[in-house]
């Protein structure tokens, strides 16, 4: 009797190892999917904390890009763009645009000539529902291959080790393009002069089903006037704020969308290489920008520029950089939604 | 113990373990893609938004059949306890079968992001843009599903201790085969 007693227990405690062992491996699975295991992966949420200044992110707004104002508009599509995609954005017609002029820094309080770069956010809406959502810059080429070498940048960058720029750049010669640019290239005193650029790959599928691998970028109807950085500075911190919002009170501003085809062979999955500049263009439309409006209560404020919401019609490509900016730019908007209170809407918009 | 249980229906296991595999993945994909930023992440969003919308109708349907068909009594000599947790469990499991993706579709509503099933399939709006409703719903999606996995880990512990442990037939109720060949 005690033996069969006996036995009876030690299946049963094995049995309960059993369901110990099973239950245990299921959530070192969940744990390891989840990254906690591997402190090592590169998560939206690092590369988010690597874009903080040294005193800490400005809650309640963009972890990147924090300074800007909005505008809304249309976009009149001229139909060229039919050719390319079957977006009904490109259906000729106007369709209603929310967008935001931005600074392509992590404090909103900067003064303007701090950022090199300048940056647009834009959305495009169909009435069939479909939302087209680009966010640009002003720079001609990104200044990195991948986005582990954004980090990587964002590290050296931000590090105290006076070697630790020089190495990054020794790693990464793509760089020197950027900088080449960043020093050379005319500064404007203007949104309205700026051309803005998407860098990035994507897809674009026609009604046959070919696809074609594009970038674009917005080209300025204005005309450039240069401005020495110096000069941009004497004009006052948030010049750039105030000038565009004067600007389109007198008249409406506007910017061709130029799409650009790639050739079989060109480096589409890295943004930090131009293309040959005889590769076909295409003009698509027009953006035309008809009123400006600060941000805290601006229709910019609470959309997420990321550049991943495409309509049917478009893709990403090989790019690594739209899904990578997609991952942090949710854990930027979650964040800053969440830090509402830090930044106040105001009582009564009106114009800056 | 010697009684024949009653299982419940085959389209209740069916429902159950159909589900079971829809559930998991999503659990998966959804700490895998917030921790990733490779073009996997991109994939996995996907993937996310329209099994969640799957998993809500299969909910639905499997709300109705057990109200139409019931589920088999638990054993007479299950500790009082473990009857109040199994039953309990079994609401909980109800309840976020069925909010959790209701959730996620409000917390993009509430951010206006387009919610894109497939191509140019996409839901309707079902909240307006609004920073506070987006982040009490964000919170709400993201720790129940912490939750829920929890509640899995418990649920699959049970019915192990069931199956191996106390072999009282409860197992046997939803096994998708019958167990009698395994007895």
């Amino acid at each position: 009797m005690p033996q069969s007693i006996l036995s009876e227990m030690r299946a049963k405690i094995g049995s309960l190892i059993v369901i110990a062992v099973i239950v245990g491996a299921s959530a070192a699975a969940f744990a390891y999917t989840a990254g906690w295991l591997t402190p090592g992966r590169l998560t939206p949420v690092k590369v988010v904390d690597a874009l903080a200044p040294p005193g800490g992110p400005a809650l309640g707004h963009r972890r990147n890009h924090a300074k800007g104002i909005c505008f809304t508009g249309a976009f009149q599509s001229n139909g060229a763009g039919a050719s390319l995609s079957t977006a009904t954005a490109f259906a000729a017609g106007h369709y209603p645009v929310i967008g935001r002029f931005n600074l392509a820094i992590a404090s909103p309080d900067a003064a303007d000539v701090t950022a090199r770069v300048r940056g647009m956010g834009l959305q495009i809406a169909t009435p069939n529902g479909q939302v087209w959502r680009s966010a640009m810059i002003t720079a001609p080429i990104f200044p990195v291959s991948t986005p582990q070498d954004f980090y990587d940048l964002l590290r050296a960058s931000g590090s105290k080790d006076p070697n630790a720029m020089k190495t990054f750049v020794a790693a990464n010669p793509e760089f020197g393009n950027f900088v080449q640019w960043a020093t050379t290239a005319p500064w404007t005193s203007s949104y309205a002069e700026d051309r803005f650029n998407s860098l990035d790959s994507f897809i674009f599928v026609d009604g046959s089903g070919q696809h074609q691998v594009v970038r674009w970028s917005l080209i300025p109807i204005a005309s450039l006037v240069p401005i020495s950085p110096g000069d941009l500075a004497k004009r006052g911190p948030n010049y750039l704020e105030s000038e565009i919002a004067d600007r389109v009170g007198k008249a409406p501003q506007s910017w061709t969308l130029a799409v650009t085809v790639a050739n079989a062979g060109d480096q589409t999955d890295d943004p930090s290489k131009a293309w040959p500049a005889d590769r076909r263009t295409i003009a698509v439309g027009t953006l035309v920008v008809q009123q400006v409006e600060p941000e805290a209560n601006g229709p910019c404020r609470d959309i997420n520029f990321d550049p991943t919401v495409l309509p049917a019609g478009m893709m990403t490509s090989n790019d690594p950089f739209p899904a990578a900016r997609s991952a942090a730019y949710a854990v930027s908007y979650d964040r800053r939604t969440a830090e509402a209170a830090d930044y106040p809407r105001t009582a009564t918009g009106g114009t800056p | 113990m010697t009684v024949a249980r009653q299982r419940f229906t085959v389209l209740q296991r069916a429902l159950h373990w159909l589900m079971a595999v829809c559930i998991l993945a999503m659990l998966f994909i959804g700490v895998g893609m917030v921790s990733t930023l490779t073009p996997k992440y991109l994939t996995l969003v996907q993937i996310h938004k329209p099994l969640g919308i799957a998993i809500l109708v299969l909910a639905l349907i499997r709300l109705g059949v057990r109200l139409r068909d019931g589920a088999p009594a638990l054993p007479s000599d299950l500790p009082e306890p473990m009857k109040l947790a199994a039953h309990l469990s079994h609401y909980i499991f109800y309840a976020l079968m069925i909010v959790m993706p209701l959730l996620g579709w409000a917390m993009l509503s509430a951010a206006s992001y387009p919610v894109v099933l497939f191509g140019s399939w996409h839901l309707p709006s079902i909240l307006p843009l609004n920073d506070g409703l987006h982040t009490l719903l964000w919170n709400a999606h993201h720790y129940l599903a912490f939750v829920f996995f929890a509640l899995i880990l418990l649920h699959l512990a049970a019915a192990l201790f069931h199956a191996l442990v106390r072999r009282d037939g409860v197992f046997a109720t939803m096994a998708p085969i019958s167990m009698r060949k395994v007895k």
